[in-house]
């Protein structure tokens, strides 16, 4: 083997650890009737990747990279890391820079992402300081592309910018976001509930909220709620 | 320090004293109120009312009979299907999508199966028969839905032939929904991998029918309602957005077509194989209701063209994925009560094969394992962009469902297009937009 | 051309609850209480195909005021549960209660936080109809079942009766959960 063939320095690749998985079919308690029952295995999110990212994504990354230098914003400094998995380009921006990201997507010419596809929170309870994902997906119908950014917000610190200045439609969006994740978007013209009763306590869909269903019962028997059962994950 | 409370108002009645209570600065509104000279009155519409399609709350600032401002209330039929998919497989999370947006079970499924597939990897390997029947009965299902958007549509304006029509040509579509996958509405048709099932004997002819005869009553609408001058009156220049307002406010669908942008996923991103269907976009550019009606109808004759040529792309083979720890082993059968396992399979795996039987409880309780990751799919609704976002934890459930409903985006439009018009108009508009509540609440 | 001209002496005697409830099954009016995916199966009922006027009853009544029939159908959620009793408590006596659907009898699949487990734990329910979504025959069994209902419905002291006689049976009925390996 020569030595070409070793790399020269075993990078530290940063991954994201949203939690573990135990035993064999990620039952609790008792249900690990395998041996098996003592393994833990980390859920790794898809890392960064590196250049090129081929296809039309090295493109994409310049553009907005190049232009949010050119507004003196350092892009290292943005976007936290450029991830491309299944065929998909997603930018983990911070989200002090997530307002004027999303205007360059929006109006850069060669960006042109006119189309926002809405905010989806995902809630990964076991990433402490991240806890809160808040996934933007955006279209470009110049282009015909689809992009995604995501922003971060520790649970302690729920504010994350809101970009109804920059995509109007965010209104509702966000507003479902704060609703069910309890996300405070920074900005929003009106944040108020909008699915859930306005005297609602707490936000239905954080991973820390039961499902809130009850047993039902059978002539002599019962049957748990669907997250009180035993199962298998 | 003491506060001095004003007594509220009481008098005595035969069923005992009765107060008069007032909020806070109630009387304070009230003197400002009849000082001011307007006649400036807010009217709650719903969430209970016959004409607001469905459990929407419409909340209008009136001026006489002029809409000043309006807003939505929407959420009185959040089901929490997001939430409650996070508890079960993935497999079962078809049974939930399916009833988000119920007139559009199809759409709902497939997007999902598509997003799962492309965490699971496997979207190259779907069976072009499964890709096929998928595209067959999305159309078939877009006609139904612009059929009782053409119904309900007309049943709010006052027009109850044409929603006598509607219903009765959205049968055709049910008859045929219900031969292939036993069950009218809600299906669970469309399974992460392929089908369910393959259609049935007697289909194929069955849909050949039902397009010959669907298309010769095509023209009863036209004479109905395109040309007619009540119809268009009521309906042309209202719930005007143009295509500034469109992509600010995110509307997609044949809003969006109505402004004369040909934006259609189908064409623009296409999936499921439709960049091989020969089939046009219909856009309008007079970015009203009128518009809106004309593109809906337009559109369903394009959905009979596509239906045509997929019956004749139909060759046999499998509708599942070959990967047995992803497509379920049984061979499910349309039965008297719904789809359920076929007797056949069940009584060889009882009898012969106890691995196969394992393996068939291990998948159909536990379910299949999607690695770690997220993803978006998106296909283009009756109603505009459906997309689905996923995140998967690795485990057998997901991690994270959400999906981007066109009605609960479209919806938001509803201000932007009453706004200045008339009470009347506000139904003819939001019958334009054609939220379905199940999608805008979910 | 009926039985009315075939009367020997022109005259028939019933008793007037016979008669009441006579006339009130055939004159129900429904209220629109459209929720969710089974008020698509409801409006197909009341359409072409499967032609609730064969029972006098296509008519939907905008406003629960001139309603006496409410048929549920579809999910109640928790924000929409007050706006259903009122509905319910603006239509005048006497009046009834379809529970269309799984979700409107027992919450069905959607046993969670945002969906009431049951219409019943807000209004008194007189059919319940099973069925995701149940399909327009369904809805007309239902409908015609509640017609005998309402046919044979007792007045006055004979009510007064059948409600004590009812009250009675169920407190010495056994409760569900005291049921044993009854489970099927
Ligand atoms: S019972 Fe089924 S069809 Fe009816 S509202 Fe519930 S989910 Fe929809």
């Amino acid at each position: 083997m020569s030595d070409g063939n070793i790399p020269a320095t075993r990078t530290e690749i940063p991954v994201e650890v949203v939690g573990n998985r135990q035993g064999m079919f990620g039952g609790r308690g008792t249900g690990d009737t395998s041996g098996f029952g003592g393994l833990v295995a980390p859920i790794v999110l898809p890392g960064p990747s590196s250049r090129p990212y081929g296809g039309w994504f090295d493109e994409v990354a310049d553009e907005l990279e190049g232009a949010l230098e050119e507004q003196g914003l350092d892009p290292a400094d943005a976007i936290e890391k450029t991830v491309i998995d299944r065929g998909e380009l997603t930018f983990h921006v911070r989200r002090e820079h997530l307002l004027q990201v999303s205007r360059t997507l929006r109006d850069d010419p060669a960006l042109r992402f006119e189309l926002c596809l809405g905010v989806s929170g995902v809630h990964y309870l076991s990433d402490p300081g991240r806890e809160l994902h808040a996934v933007y997906h955006l279209r470009s119908i110049t282009h015909t592309r689809l992009i995604r950014v995501e922003v971060t917000a520790p649970d302690a610190d729920p504010h994350i910018p809101s970009v109804v200045s920059v995509y109007p439609t965010n209104d509702w969006h966000e507003r479902e976001a704060y609703d069910f994740f309890g996300i405070v978007f920074d900005g929003h013209p009106a944040l108020t509930r909008i699915m859930m009763p306005d005297d609602w306590l707490g936000h239905p869909q954080r991973k820390d909220y039961p499902l809130g269903g009850i047993p039902v019962e059978y002539k002599g028997a019962q049957i748990p709620a669907p997250d009180q059962r035993r199962s298998y994950t | 320090m003491t506060t001095h409370y004003e007594e509220a108002g009481t008098r005595e009645t035969t069923e005992g004293r009765v107060f008069t209570v007032t909020g806070g600065d109630w009387g304070e509104v009230v003197e400002a109120v009849a000082k001011a000279d307007d006649e400036r009155i807010i009217v709650n519409m719903g969430p209970q009312h016959p004409s607001t399609h469905g459990v929407l709350r419409l909340i209008l600032e009136i001026d006489g009979e002029t809409v000043t401002e309006a807003r939505c209330g929407i959420g009185y039929l959040h089901t929490g299907i997001e939430k409650n998919m996070e508890f079960r497989n993935w497999v079962q999370g078809t049974t939930f999508v399916t009833r988000m947006d119920y007139l559009t079970p199809l759409f709902n499924e497939t997007a999902y199966c598509l997003a799962v597939e492309k965490l699971l990897g496997i979207t190259d390997q779907i069976p072009d028969r499964a890709t096929v029947i998928r595209v067959l009965m999305m159309e078939l299902n877009r006609i139904s839905s612009h059929l009782v958007c053409l119904a309900t549509g007309g049943m709010e304006i006052g027009s109850t032939t044409l929603m006598i029509y509607g219903f009765r040509d959205r049968e055709l579509i049910l008859d045929i929904f219900e031969l292939v996958t036993g069950l009218r509405m809600n299906h669970a048709y469309v399974r992460p991998g392929g089908l369910a099932q393959d259609l049935p004997p007697g289909a194929v002819d069955q849909i050949r029918e039902a397009v010959k005869l669907f298309r010769s009553r095509m023209h009863e609408y036209d004479k109905l309602a395109t040309g007619n001058p009540v119809f268009k009156a009521r309906l042309v220049d209202v719930g005007f957005l143009d295509l500034a307002g469109c992509l600010a406010l995110g509307a997609t669908g044949p809003i969006l077509r109505a402004t004369g942008l040909p934006n259609d996923l189908r064409k623009s991103d296409p999936y499921c194989g439709y960049e091989n269907y020969d089939f046009e976009v219909a856009i309008a550019d007079t970015a009203d209701s009128y518009g809106r009606f004309l593109i809906r109808l337009e559109e369903m004759r394009q959905s009979l063209r596509i239906v045509e040529q997929c019956l004749d792309r139909l060759r046999p083979g499998p509708v599942m994925v070959a990967d047995k720890k992803i497509a379920w082993p049984a061979q499910l059968a349309v039965g008297p009560d719904g789809m359920g396992n076929s007797l056949d399979h069940i009584r060889k795996i009882m009898g012969t094969s106890m691995e196969a039987l394992i393996h068939h409880f291990k998948l159909v309780t536990e379910g299949f394992r999607v690695p770690v990751g997220q993803a978006y799919a998106a296909v283009e609704s009756p109603k505009g962009e459906l997309g689905v976002h996923v995140v998967s934890d690795g485990g057998t459930r997901p991690y994270r469902v959400h999906f981007r409903d066109p009605s609960f985006t479209n919806l938001q439009s509803m201000a932007a297009m009453c706004e200045g018009g008339q009470v009347a108009d506000v139904i003819v508009a939001v019958a334009g937009i054609d939220p379905v509540m199940g999608g805008v609440d979910r | 051309m009926g039985i009315e001209e075939k009367l020997p002496s022109g005259f028939l005697l019933t008793s007037v609850e016979t008669a009441a409830g006579w006339v009130r099954k055939a004159s129900l009016f429904p209220a629109t209480f459209g929720l969710a995916c089974c008020a698509i199966e409801m409006m197909t009922t009341g359409a072409g195909r499967y032609d609730l006027a064969r029972f006098g009853m296509e008519v939907f009544r905008g406003s629960p005021r001139q309603a006496d029939l409410m048929i549920v159908a579809g999910r109640v959620s928790q924000k929409m549960a007050p706006v259903l009793r009122q509905v319910y408590d603006q239509m005048a006596n006497p009046k009834w209660v379809i529970s269309m659907g799984v979700c409107a009898s027992s919450g069905g699949m959607f046993n969670n936080y945002a969906i009431v487990q049951g219409v019943d734990h807000i209004v008194p329910v007189d059919i319940y109809l099973p069925g995701c979504p149940p399909r327009p025959e369904m809805l007309m069994d239902a409908i015609l079942k509640l017609h005998d209902k309402i046919q044979h419905e007792p007045l006055g002291v004979n009510k007064r009766r059948a409600q004590e006689l009812a009250e009675e049976l169920a407190l010495e009925a056994v409760p569900t959960s005291e049921m044993r390996g009854l489970l099927r």
